[in-house]
């Protein structure tokens, strides 16, 4: 086991300098000039010159890297360019934010998601099954934006019942939940389409093994076998899953973020990188590395609890 | 103490649930596509920023009007010298800075130093090369040498790049502006809202009508449509998107505002690349393009065409559109004579949709005209650095926005329209120094002519200025002249 954590968490750290190099490098060979995106069309050559100094963009490459790396290292990722405030201070406004949305899409997916896939592997062959596995693939074709489109219509426009977009903060809870409903609802749709497909196939695989069999045979009843019995051991497949879904819901948010104007870390990813703000595009990657391989690692950790076989082999 | 009540209200209402939808009458939530990431139009130039802060929270001596006469402002008169080389700027005694320190000519002072020091980043520094120097001949005097005489320097004194700041609060600008204006900076929630509230101090307090303005930063053209229509929002000022407006139009609780901008659409060539050193050639393309082709396709019908390059609202505007009709027989044979027939031209197009959907039709006319024309949607930080710094392309297509701004095509070589001509330099020259504005216009004319004459660009339309606003709201400017919009006389029933 503490072997396993050793590999684990030097992949994690090698994970981690790989994509600070490379987000380093893109950023700088990508054409664009972060004073020039700052100052515009007017700006003369002298300002320009200023403001690069002010950046520290005339400081070697190799110094820049470096020196970013160590203020990382101790905790300050710098000086946002395009904002002029601590890059720290920028991730701290938008973090409640995303989390909150992964978060919340993740809880909803799950429930979606397991109670769907449980009910269709149960009335496996039935018309239940083809109605829910239809509209399933109905949820992984539909794109997540054309749906909140529709969802901000009906709710919003016509309804009038929540928000079309906007989060104030957590200052106020009711108001910020009511914010987070359609854009929760949009970002989970869709992600537990594809986790009840992963679902079903995997109740059923383990529906055909004998001891759902002898559990049956034993007189227990339907809901309890396919609640304590089928879906402890389908988990494997679907803890996998999750593991990839919950980044691709961090990840998510970009869009998301942009149809409902949240003022997420996926919006900020996308101005930074407009803006050629290295510093802020730099720290936000690495964040969003983290979370990936955070949850890949979490899932490794799961796979151990899950499937106690696995132990033996680590 | 109404607002302590408003407040308790608030907190009440929440406290039962009940839903307090209902803004009180002097509260304007206006929609924005662009979100600022600083607060200081005297450090970078996003245009949101200029939008929201200029002649509300901060002011300059001069102001712009919505017509476009220069009017005073923190200056309330000023004389010139017969030179027309001294300024001598009257200052208001009623300002104050938000933070309750007094105005005077030193922050005057301290202002156009900033701006015009070695170290300085304003975007616009340009502007203030003519300043020779600025001195206080007392408290409430400012006297403003010229090298050269600029004709447009009253207009420039009242933009956002020549705002009046304090050296006690100018660091902290950038997220917490102080600055003279009708309106204090109040909350601003990067990526979401910024909130203004009404200055109570300031000298015109009861000529303003709102309380409270409120920008919500909404980029997504579907996301302000469905903002608007849920009636979060008041205005749409910029609405990002012609072909949504119909709704609009339809639906009686809103106006379709159909305004003009100081920005020329331009299908700009680079004229030191051949072929387009080439006059022929760059006549030849006028003569493919089809403007209300154009304007239909990518504007929806809501643009005017241009034939030069100078806004039809401004006073010295010249009809150029009929100079090169639209013949594309005789386009293919002038391309034809020019040996460029079936060569590829490469169009780099930066993310606007007026431009991106420009570019596709402009292709279109082009390849009727035997030209292979390649499309190349390329990203703002794309553009600015390779097509507008480094001067790597053959035509694009950008609208500029800047007021007064024949003189891009005395900017010479450097330039990224690769345009050198003496004859235009001079005849820049002569306007930029013309005090008198008969004459100026004149000049102005004959500036549209040539340029047209010489088929520098191809000339496309003007940018319109696109508003949706609720019926309530009055008073809000229909055009454009500055990249500003004073809220003073905005008022919401």
């Amino acid at each position: 086991m503490s072997y396993f954590l050793l590999r684990r968490t030097i992949g994690f750290l090698a994970t981690l300098v790989a994509v600070s190099v490379v987000v380093f490098a893109v950023m700088n060979v990508l054409p664009g000039d972060p004073a020039l995106t700052i100052l515009g069309l007017d700006a003369t050559d002298d300002a320009l010159a200023a403001l690069r100094d002010d950046l520290g963009l005339n400081d070697p490459l190799l110094a820049r890297y470096f020196g970013w790396v160590a203020g990382a290292l101790v905790g300050d990722f710098g000086t946002s360019h395009s904002f002029r405030v601590p890059v720290a201070e920028l991730i701290a406004e938008r973090l409640p934010m995303t989390l909150s949305l992964a978060v919340a899409g993740m809880i909803l997916t799950l429930i979606i998601a397991l109670t769907v896939g449980i009910y269709a592997a149960s009335h496996h062959g039935k018309p239940g099954d083809w109605i829910t596995m239809f509209l399933s693939q109905l949820g992984i074709a539909i794109p997540a934006f054309w749906l909140s489109i529709l969802l901000v219509l009906l709710f919003a426009v016509n309804l009038r019942w929540l928000p079309p977009g906007g989060f104030a903060g957590w200052s106020d809870p009711v108001a910020a939940m009511r914010s987070l409903v359609l854009p929760t609802v949009a970002l989970a749709l869709v992600q537990s389409a594809v986790l009840a497909r992963v679902t079903r196939s995997s109740a059923l695989e383990v529906m055909r093994q004998d001891f759902t069999r002898t559990a049956r045979a034993s007189g227990f009843s339907q809901r309890r076998i396919l609640w304590r019995h089928v879906l402890p051991n389908a988990l494997v497949p679907i803890v996998t899953i999750v593991g990839m879904q919950f980044a691709a819901l961090v990840t998510g948010t970009i869009v998301i973020e942009n149809v409902f104007y949240l003022p997420g870390l996926g919006r900020l990813i996308f101005q930074s990188i407009a803006n050629r703000d290295l510093p802020t595009v730099q720290a936000l990657v690495m964040l969003f590395a983290v979370i990936v391989v955070t949850a890949n690692f979490v899932v490794d950790l799961l796979y151990v609890l899950i499937d106690p076989r696995l132990k033996a082999r680590t | 103490m109404h607002i302590q009540k408003s407040i308790q209200f608030t907190a009440f209402a929440l406290a039962f649930g009940l839903s307090v939808t209902t803004a009180a009458a002097a509260d304007l939530v206006i929609g924005m596509q662009q979100e600022p990431t600083s607060l200081d139009p005297t450090s970078d130039a996003t245009a949101s920023i200029d939008g929201m802060m200029t002649q509300n929270v901060y002011e300059s001596l001069t102001i712009v009007s919505e017509n476009g006469e220069v009017q005073p402002n923190l200056a309330t008169s000023w004389e010139v010298s017969e030179d027309g080389l001294t300024y001598t700027f009257a200052l208001t005694d009623a300002a104050q800075f938000h933070d309750g320190t007094a105005f005077d000519a030193q922050d005057v002072i301290f202002s156009f130093n900033r701006a015009m020091a070695e170290d300085s980043v304003n975007p616009s520094k340009g502007i203030f090369k003519p300043i020779d120097s600025v001195t206080a001949l007392d408290a409430r005097t400012v006297q403003i040498k010229l090298k050269n005489k600029d004709a447009f320097f009253l207009f420039n004194m009242g933009q956002g790049d020549s705002a009046i700041v304090a050296s006690e609060t100018v660091d902290t600008n950038n997220a917490k502006p102080v600055g003279t204006g009708p309106f204090k900076f109040d909350s601003w929630t990067r990526g979401d809202r910024l909130t203004l509230v009404k200055n109570p101090d300031h000298r015109d307090a009861a000529m303003v009508a709102l309380d409270k303005v409120t920008y919500r930063f909404i980029s997504d053209p579907a996301a302000a449509t469905a903002a608007m229509m849920a009636e979060e929002l008041d205005a749409f000022p910029g609405f990002p998107a012609p072909e949504l407006l119909e709704q609009f139009e339809a639906d009686p609780r809103f106006r379709v505002n159909l305004g003009s901008t100081e920005g020329e659409v331009i299908l700009a060539m680079n004229n030191a690349k051949p072929p387009f050193d080439n006059i022929e050639v760059r006549r030849a393309i006028s003569t493919a393009i089809n403007r209300d082709e154009i304007i239909d396709g990518a504007m929806y019908g809501k643009a005017t065409p241009i034939g030069s390059f100078y806004p039809p609202h401004g006073k010295a505007y010249v009809d150029l559109t009929d100079a090169y009709p639209t013949d594309t027989a005789k386009a293919k044979e002038m391309f034809e004579a020019a040996g460029v027939v079936g060569t590829t031209m490469t169009l780099r197009v930066p993310p606007f949709p007026y431009a991106t959907r420009s570019a596709e039709i402009i292709q279109a006319q082009l390849s009727d005209a035997g030209i292979d024309a390649k499309v190349e949607n390329v990203e703002w930080g794309f553009w600015i650095d390779e097509i507008y710094k480094k001067q790597n392309y053959d035509m694009t297509i950008i609208a500029h926005t800047s007021p007064n701004d024949m003189g891009n095509f005395a900017r010479g070589p450097k330039y990224f329209y690769g345009y050198d001509d003496p004859k235009m330099t001079a005849l820049w020259e002569e306007i930029s120094t013309e005090v008198d504005a008969d004459k100026r216009d004149m000049l102005l004319k004959e500036g549209q002519k040539y340029l047209s004459d010489q088929a520098v660009h191809g000339f496309l339309f003007q940018l319109p200025l696109l508003g949706v606003f609720r019926n309530e709201v009055q008073g809000y400017w229909s055009s454009a002249p500055v990249l500003y919009t004073p809220l003073k006389g905005v008022s919401k029933n």
